[in-house]
């Protein structure tokens, strides 16, 4: 950011598929990749006559979801009709909830930065609706697909209480890891499963109002959010500075070229005219089934963080790493299981691994090799089979040709010599050659020591153990 | 809001006629656009009746009954018919429902 004497107030309503068989309202599945209007029925098609009926698992995952960021579950929750026209809106209102959501207030507490306290982020509500269609644009008119159309989505709403653009990704980042912990979204941003809305305004740094804000919209990426953050609120700095107001208005970003623009007011001068689904009566969330949810809750991020802390032995920071993607904490596990040590599989992880995803920007799957095998390689090393710097030779191989550790490292000559007959006859070769320095060293020089071991390591092309190369150098240098 | 006109038979201004053909995305003529008026001050003066009991210690109700709403199970019940659900549309350009182009 560019001056001290702002800051931001950033708020984030976040959008997140949830992970159901069918929609929200009707036995339609909610699979993608289907052919264009094939998940439909005259429930999500809006066809006369039809009723809409409320998918259990949707409720359930809700309050698994509002548990987790110690919402209050409200025993009575209401859908509203939020009404606007649009081609992929078939119904003209979206069946959501408006003052009466599901689940209310609660937090999310972000780990502590180095240099600090933990941070709270209250939230608002968190609160069930379904998704619209997909409009595709043509040449002369515009295609719709009602796939999508009451496919489940909650939304998160926290209160405006992040403060950078890096607190803002921490938070999302969490909430994912909470969303994907109970199972009510897979996560994948990439994929559209999570869609963010960004409030955003900045203030004098010791006012206590808040300024006017913007509003950007639909986010779909990590990267995308900070940048653009950080983009509207340098935006509203510049303009406050030059004395110029901040219209409260809506923006998109645009990820070419990475600056944020606001749409046409025309689009969104919206008056919804929010009013009881008179085909919904209320949901009624019985005690009972909260406190059923309550004690089948699994391990949430926090607790896995302290898990991995205690059970591996491993750092706050190597617990943040490995469990800052969704895949490298499977991966680790499945190092582990070749029977490897926890420090050291989580020291290759968070180096190789984590340095072939970024050298090839492909998911993990596709730039690492599989973890088994990556755990054979490990194997080998703990085995005194072959030698660090050789296990990275063979990774760096294996990433390119994804072929497995023992064809690599035999493919490569990379397997260590452990063979003392063998080691012996390096050692007497060199000893044989060095004789001024022999002499030296019996006389006392002991520090010419690490020069032998060089001398036998090189005889041998590198591949010596240099466990056993040890063993041996000392008998023959004693005589 | 816009403020309601205040002579009785106009229960609606030709202001919100037109703003809620804005919302709904219609485009109205000017004749239509009377005619409406009239058409909806008549109904809102039908309905305007129910102003005649006495609601006010009375809380507003949505729904009768409070034994909340059904639910179903997780369970993908319908299967793709998508040839019987296009088969009303106006247009269509294969399996995709085809409409006016949206102007962004």
């Amino acid at each position: 950011m560019k001056t001290d004497a702002y800051e931001a107030v950033i708020g984030l309503e976040v959008h997140a598929h949830m992970l159901t068989r069918s929609k929200l309202f009707c036995g339609c599945a909610t699979e993608f990749g289907a052919p264009p209007n094939h998940n439909v029925c005259p429930v999500c098609m809006a066809m006369p006559g039809v009723l809409p009926v409320l998918n259990r698992h949707v409720v359930e995952l809700a309050i698994r979801t509002g548990l987790a960021a110690h919402s209050e579950i409200a025993p009575h929750s209401v859908f509203a009709r939020k009404s606007y026209f649009y081609p992929d809106l078939p119904k003209g209102y979206q069946i959501s909830q408006y003052d009466e959501p599901l689940c209310r207030g609660g937090y999310i507490e972000l780990a502590a930065r180095q240099d600090g306290e933990p941070r709270r982020i209250r939230l608002v509500r968190i609160h069930l609706e379904e998704d619209a269609g997909k409009n595709i644009h043509a040449e002369s008119a515009s295609l719709v697909d009602f796939n999508r159309s009451g496919v489940p989505l909650m939304e998160i709403v926290s209160e405006p209480d992040l403060r950078s653009p890096e607190e803002a990704v921490a938070y999302l980042r969490e909430l994912r890891g909470i969303l994907v912990a109970v199972g009510a979204s897979d996560g994948k941003m990439e994929e559209g499963s999570l869609r963010c809305d960004v409030n955003v305004s900045v203030r004098p740094r010791d006012a206590t109002e808040l300024g006017a804000r913007t509003e950007i919209k639909n986010l779909n990426s990590f990267r995308f959010v900070e940048k653009a953050i950080v983009y509207e609120v340098n935006r509203q700095i510049e303009e406050i500075a030059a004395g110029r107001r901040i219209a409260q208005e809506t923006h998109l970003w645009d990820p070419e070229r990475e600056v944020t623009r606001p749409m046409r007011s025309k689009e969104f001068a919206n008056d919804y005219r929010y009013f009881p689904e008179p085909d919904l009566p209320p949901l009624i969330v019985p005690p009972d089934l909260v406190e059923k949810i309550k004690a089948e809750m699994p391990d949430l991020p926090a607790q896995q963080r302290e898990k991995y802390a205690r059970d591996f032995g491993l750092t706050t920071y190597e617990v943040s790493v490995l469990l800052g993607r969704n895949d490298l904490g499977d991966y680790f596990v499945n190092v582990l299981a070749q029977g490897i040590n926890a420090k050291t599989a989580a020291n290759w992880i968070m180096t190789e691994v984590l340095r072939a995803v970024n050298e090839s920007a492909q998911p993990l799957e596709k730039a690492a090799p599989q973890p088994q095998e990556t755990g054979a390689l490990l194997r080998m090393v703990e085995d005194s089979r072959i030698s660090l710097n050789a296990a990275k030779s063979a990774f760096a191989a294996m990433c390119r040709s994804g072929k497995g550790a023992q064809a690599t490292v035999a493919e490569l000559g990379l397997a260590q010599v452990s063979d003392e007959a063998a080691i012996a006859e390096a050692c007497d070769r060199v000893l044989a050659a060095e004789g001024a320095k022999l002499a030296e060293y019996r006389a006392g020089r002991e520090k010419l020591y690490g020069f032998f071991v060089g001398a036998v390591m090189k005889a041998m092309g590198g591949k010596g153990n240099p466990k056993v190369v040890n063993e041996v150098l000392r008998r023959k240098l004693a005589g | 809001m816009l403020e309601l006109p205040a002579m009785a038979q106009e229960k609606i201004s030709l202001e919100q006629v037109r703003h809620v053909a804005r919302l709904a995305r219609l485009e109205l003529a000017p004749a239509e656009e009377e005619s409406l008026r009239a058409e909806m001050s008549e109904m809102l003066g039908y309905v305007d009746k129910l102003n005649e009991l006495a609601t006010d210690k009375v809380a507003p109700t949505a729904q009768v009954g409070e034994s909340g709403t059904p639910l179903r199970e997780d369970a993908v019940t319908n299967h793709a018919a998508a040839e019987a659900m296009l088969a009303n549309a106006p247009a269509r350009d294969g399996f995709f429902f085809k409409v006016p182009k949206i102007i962004e």
